[in-house]
């Protein structure tokens, strides 16, 4: 990737992240940490590897995305709007009455969204059933979705990744956020699914253990997973509240607004990080 | 009097299945390693690169359905009524169903009449479970005949259809100049001293309730309500009114089900009787079918005593 790439992507990741801290502020609730790790892998899927059309976002034979873990609605929302799916201004109606913006994933009404996800454990099912869609009736998309590494602890993660496998979806690429954090814990403390890679390729799938946060990573990830013949698990080391400063690695800030005076901190470091950028 | 031809509704619905995929190519099913027993074999048999199977994961399968559906696609996923609508209640809750995706879900060997299998197999509670959820389009139907026109009705259907299947051959009601409509109820008998509203196997009860009560100078409406939900508020609240008395009678438990939705309705706009007939809130057990039948109430007979009932408290 070359510089200006990186720092077109890296400006965009920060205004994502403004997006996040002012849509959960708006909101006064929400999942900041999560949204945070995974701001890199969204903002690189939808602005440069995704074949989408934000004028079109029922495009027929368009990639697919599907947050499965959709407690990071925050991050999905504010790329969408940024990439143009709907006004940016929408993002601080995020969680109240009359807004599109679902505290998760909203597909019926939120343009862009393709699938309604919440409950974790189930939108690798609905990601898998679009690869499989994408492959039986010949449309020949590609299909990504976003687990956390507590998500991963839901059965229904491994029944899906078993079919996949069994089926050989390879235009089926699943990233886990793993940023080793859930509500009651390290994933360590709560219930560990590791060693995740070992468990993926255990079903059949290959995988690709990265840095999360850093887009040269992620676009080598996703160029190597391109040429597959497997479901590829990108196994994307992060940081929860990756961008604020007292929110990374504090699994306090899972779900979590902050108030005014902590709004106001985590928007002026992020504004700074913008401004070093531009 | 010449045999009464006996089919499975779930034979009714693998003959759809089959008939449907040699009429259109344009729809995946799936199974979740039941294919012999919920009759998807049959279009496994006839089309097997237009079939998957997921294994023993049905609530894999209800999100792999969910996705195909949210790709503009048509899907069909069986199971046992147990582990669809009970195992994978939360999948069709928040995966098919807020979104309104179109999956038809054919659940088969609902109710006791599952047999000998036992009670851990007996689904009694799915129309309950599904009943709950906006949106939800639930068909029971009666016989082979109504099983295979209520397929071809779902295929066309917006948003998620569950249909409910029973393993044991029943007789066979409706020939083939039978309309079927979803969310029609079907006057099957005239009648005005009281109606039974019959779903699934419990058609044909009713049917030989209305016989028995003839004979005692009983005219009883017999009302085929193969659609619980949207249920036939019209065809239900004509009979509240006509006949003044309301049997409700289902293979199903009396807490959520068809009784359930008659009542409520019924309570809310015309006031009259209403007796359920169903699985008294009670798990069943192993044995042969039709023994169970008798034993658990769900007999023409067992009609009767409710039809009386209903009639002496109006």
């Amino acid at each position: 990737m070359d510089s200006a790439t990186k720092k077109e992507l890296q400006i965009l990741a920060c205004k994502v992240r403004l997006g996040i801290i002012d849509g959960v502020h708006s909101a006064k609730a929400g999942h900041p940490g999560g949204s945070l790790s995974c701001t890199e892998i969204l903002t690189y899927l939808y602005f440069k590897h995704m074949n989408i059309d934000p004028k079109n976002p029922k495009m027929a034979n368009r990639d697919r995305f599907v947050l499965s873990k959709g407690h990071a609605a925050p991050a999905l929302y504010a790329v969408l709007a940024h990439r143009g799916f709907f006004d940016v201004e929408k993002l601080t109606t995020l969680r109240q009455i009359g807004s599109i913006l679902q505290g998760h994933p909203d597909m019926k009404n939120i343009p862009g969204v393709d699938m309604s996800t919440g409950s974790l454990g189930q939108g690798i099912s609905a990601a898998v059933g679009m690869a499989l869609s994408s492959k039986h009736f010949g449309e020949n998309y590609n299909v990504y979705t976003v687990l956390g590494d507590g998500e991963i602890e839901e059965g229904q993660v491994w029944e899906a990744a078993m079919f996949a496998g069994n089926k050989g979806l390879s235009n089926l690429t699943a990233f886990v956020d793993y940023n080793n954090l859930q509500i009651d814990g390290t994933i360590g403390e709560v219930n560990s699914a590791e060693p995740i890679d070992k468990k993926f390729e255990a079903f059949n799938w290959a995988t690709i253990v990265i840095d999360g946060n850093d887009f040269d990573q992620i676009e080598d990830a996703l160029n190597k997973a391109a040429t597959i013949d497997k479901p590829v698990a990108i196994i994307a080391k992060t940081v929860k509240g990756k961008g604020v400063s007292y929110m990374e690695n504090a699994v306090n800030w899972h779900g979590a607004a902050p108030n005014d005076e902590l709004y106001e901190q985590a928007m002026n470091e992020l504004n700074e990080t913008l401004k070093s950028l531009q | 009097m010449s045999e009464v031809k006996k089919v499975a509704t779930r034979v009714g619905y693998g003959a759809a299945l089959l008939e449907l995929g040699k009429k259109r190519d344009d729809f995946i099913v799936m199974d979740a390693d039941l294919a012999a027993a919920t009759q998807t074999g049959m279009f496994k048999k006839e089309f097997p690169e237009r079939f998957y199977d997921c294994g023993i994961a049905e609530q894999n399968m209800m999100g792999i359905a969910a996705g195909i559906a949210a790709t503009g696609k048509k899907v069909i996923v069986s199971s046992f009524a147990m582990f669809a609508a009970g195992r994978a209640f939360e999948q069709i809750r928040n995966s098919i169903a807020y979104p309104h995706l179109k999956v038809i879900i054919g659940a088969t060997h609902a109710g006791i009449s599952v047999g000998e299998d036992g009670a851990s197999h007996q689904c009694c509670e799915d129309i309950a479970l599904m009943r709950s959820i906006p949106g939800m389009t639930i068909i029971n139907p009666a016989d082979e005949t109504e099983a295979k026109k209520a397929v071809f009705a779902a295929i066309e259907a917006d948003g998620p259809v569950y249909m409910r299947f029973g393993r044991l051959a029943v007789p066979v009601i409706f020939d083939e100049d039978y309309k079927f409509e979803i969310g029609k109820g079907v006057e099957l008998k005239e009648g005005n001293d009281v109606t039974i509203i019959a779903t699934g196997l419990m058609v044909n009860e009713a049917l030989e309730a209305y016989e028995l009560l003839k004979a005692e100078g009983i005219n009883a409406r017999i009302i085929n309500m193969a659609t619980i939900k949207p249920l036939d508020n019209d065809i239900v609240l004509k009979a509240a009114k006509e006949t003044g008395a309301i049997v409700t009678a289902e293979e199903h438990s009396v807490i959520g089900g068809l009784g359930s939705a008659v009542s409520e309705l019924l309570s809310e706009n015309y006031p009259v009787p209403v007796v359920k007939l169903g699985v008294n809130d009670t798990f069943g057990h192993s044995g042969p079918a039709p023994k169970l039948l008798d034993e658990f109430g769900l007999r023409a007979v067992n009609i009767v005593e409710k039809a009386k009932k209903a009639i002496s408290m109006k």
